[in-house]
This record gives structure tokens, sequence and C-alpha cells, in this order.
């Protein structure tokens, strides 16, 4: 019976991890809030993140997560916080010190995605859905070797 | 790749109808053959005795036949390799080219760059290219993500865009028209739905196209306009698109500055018509799911006010 | 029958008779039905395909799923299906066909067995569950590595290949043991059945090309899981090194589905033609020239990529001169049929759709050889046409050719002869129209691995052809079980040797029995029951003085099969079970973490050595029948 639960529960992260979610259905657009518990367990929504960290030039400030005229991001220092509303905020509203608001500049959608990949960045989400190194020069672990333990 | 345009194209297609004739000869002979041994030997409905004279006896007849046909085949695969040499090798020498084009390939849009060696004429657009008649043209193919193949079957054959790599093609148009080609390598979701137009045209006529490329977007004719303008600066289309002559410069999608000069839209999935268009902004996904481009919902006006500026960009 | 033998030989009943059994005929059977299985299932995602493409802008699957349609459906069909179908014929036939009780490494055939089956589940458990690779099945890089392809579906994919891999590379070990020290006494290579000699010739294949492959996938898995770049330019790799890896075991592959193809046609002819095989060493050479050449060939797959057009011209040449071999073998067949009485049950109408469809196949392949054909053809529908007409044509038509020839020594019935005409006619007439539009649609400029295509290019008609033919195909298929079905259940027992057959596996019973053979024939020629029954034996004729208490088996040698040595075969063992069971978790682990490597190796080492471990009652056995000098 516990056996059948594990694998339950084995094969449901499965289910999380692999779906692509392409389209936000009506109901979700109003507020993705809900969506974002799922993203850190959801592998296509960190690979975009990733790619749109790229895309939007956060690396212009943060590097790859190193830092440099912004904060590190894969650090366990966060001035605004860490949870993903706190990161939410932090690029939609922009923070004093040179953060600029994007709000109206991403979508809703891309933005908790951008989140979920920040979280990755210091090994908050699941290792098996993390992304792994992006085909570019090597920055350093990739986001699914990385633990909040290290 | 029946209907060749260039000569590119026609190589491949002289070739091929050599190839064809030799094959479909082989074919029918090695039918025909089979048919006969079919038709003339005895039949038997269950296990007649077996017949085991060929063990002690050279069977000289079908010795000669075979050596035969296996001789005919060597000669004609000869020819096929010969023919296929000499073809590779004209494929190769278009000679020194005249327009030089870099195309680079995106999931799922193709990018190109003209003249991009020379700062004073170089011009960027997407999806569809012209080029002058009778000119040869060089295409250095890149990659930004994963491995493209360019391929105008009208005009020449494929090759593939690999990242880390330039590989170049040449091929020329000899006649005037609009030829469709298709991305030829696997490369994810929307693999299905980038394709490209290529629309060869008089040299006078490419010239003033090109001109016409060059020229920055053009200021907004009026206040609808410019809120859209507004619109398209402010919100997330410039996070990604270039617009010339505006604060637009995005480059990981198409560059627009001469979006309304287009047939197509979406990497030639869609008509370029005003309610095409419109549908593209708001809900992308729902026609190409996996892009790349997220859902833009906006009030009316607003689309509005973007649908006259957008239309604008001739 | 001989009850001794039948009590030495012969696995033990019940459950854990299934966990243990080791006879190469249940594992042979095994090995069939299990293909077959994925063979029906590969055909179902086929047919969801064909749904989606019968018409423009179609809204049955959406893209991401169209995608895993046609990664399974390649990745069943070449890795599932056509090689362990073959392997599965060759485990159960070549004992029977050398005189042998056993193959040689029973019980690593067993092993082999289970890892292909775990394998195959855990692509279908991870297809089930959305996990599903959609890559492609040729899982091109960069859109296989770790930025384009999130989540683990490409790591299962390859994972099924290291599974995929190392049950066929065991498979082929067995393979070439077996033929090569198995074979009865007097059964030198020169006499050896044209079906041995493909599958020992393929075996070899397999071992200098699957490597390549087990590589190629781990790096991809390496890539993703723990950073290295072996495909990233960006810090030194390279896209295309993928692709060299994965061709070069790749173009063998499908060789290693078509010459076994050849080995049934080279059985099932002469039988229907009731005459000896014409030109046998022209064969034999033909056989080994092809596995050569298979070898030179595996850059055609990559000449629209960045490679030196010099270079590319040699791979033109080799791919075309290919056609050479293949040639003599279609002309020798001929020539056998010219001259022989014909004979056109079943399986010999299969036989003969070879003639129509594998060589359109084969010209349609001199077609694309050429690299300048090969740029506008390229990943087009003409080469899936290519590529179907030659792997069904060469390979599956001959294969239920082969099942419907064997299927008496099998079971111990026949199938309908009248069923299995319908069979063939629907299953070669739904073929044509499935899949000749294929190069009409190629040469209009569809490209290959599309889940729609637009309205307006007059591609639709022939693909609603070609999905209307795949209709056809699966009532054909539908047929097919049905006539199994009936066989077993209402069909009468037939006798030895219904086709009247020449080489060995004919004179065992039907089904034979644990132990094969009553006695080991000693072999005089070719044909040898054809040879028997025109010259009566008059020197002795089987082996006498192997132990009947104790697997005892004769080992010949490898060239002229003179009596080398008695061996003593293992017993039915749970362990190879256990240890597929202990590998099985060490591969499906190491797709979720490095560690599984360390930390699974644990088990899977205690497995084997318990495997490998001596039992004493068997050591005393052995002993007791030892002959000293």
């Amino acid at each position: 019976m516990r056996l059948a639960a594990l694998l339950l529960l084995v094969l449901a992260a499965g289910c999380e991890r692999e779906a692509r979610q392409f389209q936000v259905p009506p109901a979700q657009a109003k507020s993705l809030k809900p969506g974002y518990a799922n993203n850190e367990r959801n592998a296509y929504a960190m690979s975009q993140g990733k790619t749109l960290f790229r895309w939007f030039n956060c690396n212009g400030c943060h590097a790859g997560g190193g830092g440099g005229m912004g904060p590190p991001l894969m650090s366990d220092a966060w001035r605004y916080g860490n949870t993903p509303d706190d990161i939410y905020k932090s690029i939609m509203d922009g923070r004093p010190n040179g953060m600029p608001s994007f709000r109206g500049r991403i979508a809703e959608e891309q933005a908790w995605q951008l989140v979920a990949y920040v979280r990755s960045m210091s090994g908050y989400a699941r290792q098996d859905a993390a992304p792994g190194r992006a085909d570019a020069l090597y920055p350093g672990d990739p986001e699914n070797r990385r633990d909040t333990r290290n | 790749m029946l209907d060749a345009a260039g000569p590119q194209a026609a190589r491949v297609l002289d070739l091929w109808w050599l190839t064809l004739a030799i094959c479909l000869l082989v074919f029918f002979g090695v039918l025909l053959f089979c048919g006969l041994a079919l038709w003339r030997a005895p039949k038997t409905q269950g296990p007649a005795a077996p017949d085991l004279a060929s063990l002690s006896m050279a069977e000289r007849g079908p010795r000669a036949a075979v050596a035969v046909a296996v001789a005919a085949s060597t000669g004609l695969l000869f020819v096929l390799i010969i023919a296929s040499f000499v073809a590779d090798r004209a494929l190769a020498n278009m000679g020194p080219p005249d327009l030089k084009i870099e195309l680079t390939g995106h999931r799922w849009w193709w990018e190109a760059r003209y003249d991009a060696s020379d700062p004073s004429k170089t011009f960027a657009t997407a999806n569809e290219l012209h080029i002058p008649v009778g000119r040869t043209v060089l295409l250095e193919l890149k990659a930004d993500d994963v491995i493209h193949s360019f391929w105008v079957p009208n005009l020449a054959g494929k090759k593939d865009l690999i990242p880390g790599r330039t590989a170049t093609l040449s091929l020329r148009a000899d006649r005037a028209g609009t030829y469709r080609g298709q991305c030829a390598e696997f490369c994810g979701v929307q693999h299905a739905k980038m394709a490209l137009l290529v629309t060869a045209m008089p040299q006078d006529e490419y010239d003033k196209w090109a001109a016409a490329q060059r020229e920055s977007a053009p200021e907004p004719a009026d206040k609808q306009q410019a809120r859209g303008l507004e619109l398209f600066v402010n919100g997330t289309c410039a996070m990604c698109h270039a617009i010339q002559g505006t604060p637009a410069h995005g480059r990981r999608a198409p560059d627009l500055t001469h979006l309304a000069s287009r047939r197509t839209l979406a990497a030639g999935t869609l008509p370029n018509t005003r309610g095409h268009l419109a549908g593209w902004i708001l809900d992308p996904q729902g026609i190409k799911p996996g892009v790349n481009m997220p859902a833009n919902p906006m009030p009316p006006e607003d689309l509005d006010a973007l649908l006259a500026y957008l239309e604008a960009l001739k | 029958m001989n009850p001794l033998l039948e009590k030495t030989w012969s696995d033990p009943p019940g459950v854990s008779g299934f966990f243990s059994a080791i006879d190469h005929k249940t594992i042979g059977l095994r090995y069939l039905v299990t293909a077959f299985g994925f063979f029906v299932a590969a055909g179902l995602l086929a047919a969801l395909m064909r749904m989606q493409l019968s018409r423009p802008e179609n809204t049955l699957v959406g893209p991401d799923l169209y995608n895993q349609l046609f990664t399974m459906h390649g990745t069943t069909m070449m890795f599932l299906f056509a090689v362990p179908v073959m392997q599965g014929m060759a485990i159960y036939l070549l004992p029977l066909m050398l005189g042998s009780r056993s193959v040689a490494f029973p019980r690593m055939t067993a092993f082999s067995y289970w890892i292909y089956l775990f394998g195959g589940l855990m692509l279908y458990v991870a297809f089930f569950l959305n996990i599903g690779p959609d890559a492609g099945w040729f899982s091109y890089v960069p859109l296989a590595g770790p930025e384009y392809s999130p989540g683990k579906r490409v790591d299962f994919w390859a994972q099924t290949i290291t599974f995929s891999e190392l049950s066929g590379l065991l498979a082929a070990v067995t393979v070439i043991a077996t033929v090569l020290k198995l074979r009865a006494p007097g059964m030198t290579l020169a006499r050896m059945p044209l079906f041995v000699w493909a599958m020992l010739v393929t075996a070899f294949m397999i071992l200098f090309a699957m490597p390549a492959v087990m590589l190629a996938s781990t790096a991809l898995i390496l890539d993703r899981l723990v950073g290295t770049h072996f495909y990233n330019p960006a810090e030194g790799g390279d896209a295309v090194l993928w692709q060299h890896l994965f061709w070069f075991f790749g173009h063998p592959e499908v060789y290693f589905i078509f010459i076994p193809g050849l080995a049934f046609m080279s059985t099932i002819i002469p039988t229907f033609s009731r005459r000896p095989m014409f030109g046998y060493p022209a064969m034999v050479l033909a056989l080994i020239a092809t596995a050569f050449l298979a070898f030179g060939l595996w850059v055609h797959h990559m000449f629209a990529a960045h490679l030196p057009e010099l270079g590319k011209s040699f791979f033109t040449a080799a791919s075309m001169l290919i056609a050479i071999p293949t040639a003599i073998q279609i002309f020798c067949w001929i020539a056998t049929m010219w001259k022989g009485r014909l004979w056109l049950a079943t399986p010999m109408l299969f036989s003969l759709a070879f003639f129509f469809v594998l060589v359109a196949g084969g010209l349609t392949g001199i077609m694309v050889a050429s690299v300048p054909l090969d740029f506008q053809l390229h990943d087009t529908y003409f080469v899936v046409a290519h590529l179907h007409y030659v792997l069904i044509g060469g390979a599956v038509f001959p294969l239920f050719g082969a099942w419907y020839y064997w299927w008496p020594k099998f079971t111990g019935r026949m199938l309908s002869e009248r069923l299995g005409k319908w069979q063939f006619w629907l299953f070669f007439i739904g073929f044509e129209v499935a899949f000749y539009p294929m190069h009409h649609l190629g040469l209009q400029g569809m490209p290959r691995r599309v889940y729609t295509y637009p309205a307006d290019l007059g591609w639709d008609g022939l693909n609603m052809l070609s999905s209307l033919g795949a209709v056809v195909i699966a009532s054909s298929m539908l047929l097919f079980v049905a006539n199994c079905m009936l066989s077993l259940r209402r069909a009468a027992p037939c006798p030895e040797n219904p086709w009247g057959a020449g080489t060995l596996e004919w004179a065992t019973a039907s089904p034979p029995r644990a132990y094969n053979f009553d006695a080991i024939p000693i072999v005089r020629a070719r044909d040898p029951l054809w040879e028997a029954s025109r010259e009566p034996p008059s020197e002795p004729d089987h082996v006498v003085g192997l132990a009947e208490k104790v697997r005892e088996a004769l080992v010949t040698t490898a060239v002229e099969a003179m009596p080398d040595h008695r061996a003593t075969f293992p017993n039915p063992s749970v362990w190879p079970f256990i240890s597929a069971v202990a590998v099985t978790v060490l591969f499906v682990g190491s797709i979720f973490t490095p560690w599984a490597v360390v930390w699974a190796s644990l088990p899977v080492a205690i497995a084997v050595t318990l495997w490998f471990w001596p039992r004493h009652k068997e050591t005393v056995e052995h002993l007791a029948i030892e002959k000293r000098p």
C-alpha cells in the first residue's frame, strides 16, 4: 500500500515536471499567482525563465547570477526577500538603487517563469526540474547541480 | 524540386531525371526477370522432392546470367556515381557572389541581414528574402539556438544551419517570382511552421526595395499611430522586437521596421492582413503553440492604435 | 522422446520457473512476442500520426504530442522491435539449425531479454506520464541538449538506448559464440545455412557499431545531468559530433535489421523452390561485403550538414556500391527460382514482395546516396518513403514470411494459408497506398517531422491517401493476430517438417523438446535433411556418449567443426532476472542523479556475484562426469 502511494507520488511528480503550458487559459490570466508554485517543479517554465533572463539582459546587471552592478542572485543574502512573491514584486515594481520596473513590459507568465528561474539559481528548485547547462560559455555549475545546502 | 527556377535546382533536376531513368530501368528489369522466373518455373502444391542436381553439376547458364547482371548493374552504378560527382562540382562553382545575406535561424523564424559587412548599406529583415533575378546570392548560414535547415526547393538544395558554425549556400534565381521555403531540420515544437518566402525581382526593382528597407520607420502620421508607437515602445513588444528609428531595439524577435511590406506573418504561417495581425498579437499561442511570443491582451482601442501604427510600416 | 534428457534440459514449471527460465526457445519466443507487442504499439502511434496528417491544419494532435509520437514511433520500431525481433529469431533458431542443445550463454541470453523488456517498459511508462522523448529517434543536439529539451524526456530516451544496446550487445555475443563453437560435428563454415551466416555477420556488426551510440547517449546524459560540454560549441564541443557518433551506429543499425531479412529470404526461397540455393559462396561473400561496406556509409545521413564536399563524395560512392552485394543476392535468388519448382505458399509470397518493395527502396536509396539529389530530398517525405520501403520490404515482409514458415516449428500447428494470403495482399496493397505517395510529397517539398501543413500547397490529397493506406495496413495486422489465435486454438497438430525443408531444425519435434535433438547429428552437407533423403548415411550419423543426467553439450572447433571438448551448461537460475532488476534500478536512477551509479552498483555487484558463484551440487555433478585421460 505504501509502495503504491510512493509510486504514485513519483509518477505525479513526473507529470508536473514535464507539462508544457504554452497557452495561458483565460481564467488564469487574471492572476498567475497560483501558477508559480508549479513553476519550480516545471522544467519547461524554468528553462523559459533561463532563456528570458538572457534575452531581457538581466545579465547586464546581475551577470550569470554572481552580480555586478546589481546584487548577486545566487547567494543566500536577499535584500528584498526570496519568496516567489518577493521576487515577482522586484521584477514588476522595481526596487531602489537601480532595479527597473518591468510591469507592462514583461508578460505576467514570463515574469513568473523568471521568478522560478531566479530561485533555481540558488538551488531552491527541485533538482530534476531545474535547468541544465546552457549552450554557452561556462559560468559555473548548472542550476540542476546547485543545492540550497551548498 | 521539379520546378527549377535557378541553376542550382536545375542541375539537381537534370541529375534527377537521369537517375530516375536508370533506376526505373533496373526496377522493371528485376521485376521482369523475377516475373519470368515465376511464370516459367513449374509449380507444385506441396513439398515435392528437392532437386539436388546442382550439388554435383555446375550451372553454367545461370552463372553467366548472374555475372552479366552484376556487371551491368555495376556499370550503371558507376554512371550514376560519376554523374553525381559532376553535378556536385557544378553546384560548387557558382562564381563570386553579387549579394551577400547573413541568414540566422532562430526557433522558429529567419533573421536576414543584408550586406552585413558594409555599415552604410546593411539592413535587417525577417522571414522573407528579396533577391535580384540573375545575380548570384551568397547566403551565410548561422544558427542561434538549435540546428535548422534552409531549403527553398525551387532554387537550391538545402543546407543546415548549425550553432557554432557558419555554412554558406550560393544560389541564383533565373526567373522572377515568389518561392516558398521551409525549415528542413527538426528544430522543436514549431518546426512545421517555420517557412520563408524568397521573392526574385529584376535588379532595378530590387534596388528600389533595398533602398526602402534601409529607411527607418516613418514618423507616426496621426494621434492614433502615435499612441500605437507608444504602446509598442513602452509595452512588451520592444523587449524583443526592433523598429529602426524608434527606441525599440530588441533583437530576440523579427525586425518589424517594414512589417507592412511583407506578405506573411509568423514565418510564413499567416497572410499579412489586419485581422490576422490582430489575432497574432493577441494570442500567438493559439496559432503557433510553443512560440516564444507571449499573449498580449489589450483593450480594443489600444489594439486599433497599435495596428494602425504597424500597418504604416511599409 | 527421451524423458531423462527432457528432465535435464527443461526449465522448472510455475512462477519461479517463469523467472528462472533459460531455455533458448523460451527466451526466443519471449523476444518475439515482446517485439511484436512493441510493433503493434509503434503501429498505433503511427496510425495517430497519419490521422493528424490526413488533413491540413488538423487539430487532432498538438505539436508537443506529435513530436512525442514520431519520436516514440521511431525509437520503438528501431530499438524495441526491429533489432530484438531478429535477435529473437536467431536465439530460437540457431541451436536448432546448428544441431545444438543450447545457445552458448543461456543465462546471459535470459538477462539480455529482461534488460530489453525493462528498457522498453521504462520508455512506455515515461511516455504515458508525459515524459516521452520528443526530440526525434535520432535526438540531434543541441535540440536534445540541456538548454532546448528541458525536463527528463530526452534522458529517458538516452537510457532506453543504454538498455537496448546492452541487451543487443549481449545477444550478439551469444550468437557469435553459439555459431562459432556449438555447431554439430561436420558442419564446417562452408556447410552452414545462409541464415546462420547472416546472423553471424549481423552479430559482428552489432559488436562494432553499438558502442558508438552508447558513447554518444552517455555523453548526452552527462551533458544534461552533470553539465559536461561534449556538445556545447561555446566551450569546445561540437553539435556535429553527435551526428557522427549516432550515424556511425545508425547506418549499420539498419543493416542489423536488413541482413536478418536476407537470412529469411535465403531460407524460404530455396525451400519453396525445392532446390538448394544458387551461388552459395557468392551469397556468403555478399553478406560479408555488405557488413563491411555498411560501416563506410554513415555520412550520407549528414550531407546537408557543414562538411567538406570531397569527403561527402566518398560516402556517395560507398553508399552506391553497397548496392552491388545486395544485387548479387537478388540475382542469385532469381536464379534459384528460375531453376526450381515453385510452391507459392504464404511464406514464399511474403518473400516475393521483397523483390518489388525492397528493390524500389534500394533504388530510391541510390537516389538519395547522391549528394546533389540528397540536398533536395534529405529530410523530406521522400526519405520517409525510402526508409519504409527498405525496412518494410527488406525486413518486415521477409519477417512475416519467416513467421508463417517457422510457426509450425514454434507451435506445432500451421497458420491458415487462406488468411495468410489475405493478410499478405492487404498488407502489400496497404503498404503501397500508404507509402508510395510519400515519394511525391517529398518531391513537392513536404519536409519531415511536421505536425501539420498548410492547406494551399496541394499536399492534401496525397496525405489523405497515405492515411487511408495506414488503415489498410492496420487491418492486415488484425488479420494476422486472428490467424495466430485461430491456429493456436483450432488448428490440427502438424508434422515435423511440413514444408519439406532441408535444414536441421526440421529434424526436431514441432515444437521441439527442451533438449532439441534426441541425438546430436553429424553433418556432411549443406541442407542435411535433403542430403539424407538422397543418400542414406553410411558412417555414424549422430554423436554418442554425452551425459544425460547433466546438461552436457559438445563444443566444436570454429572453422571445421571438429569435436573439441565437452562442456557443461548452467541450470536455470533466477539471478539473471534479479541482476536485470538491479541494473534497471541503476540505469533509471542515473537519469535523476549521478549518485545512482555509485549506490546502485552495489546491488548489481551482489546479484552478479551470486549469479556466477559456483553451486556445490553442480560442481559435484560436473566433477563426477569428468573423464580423466
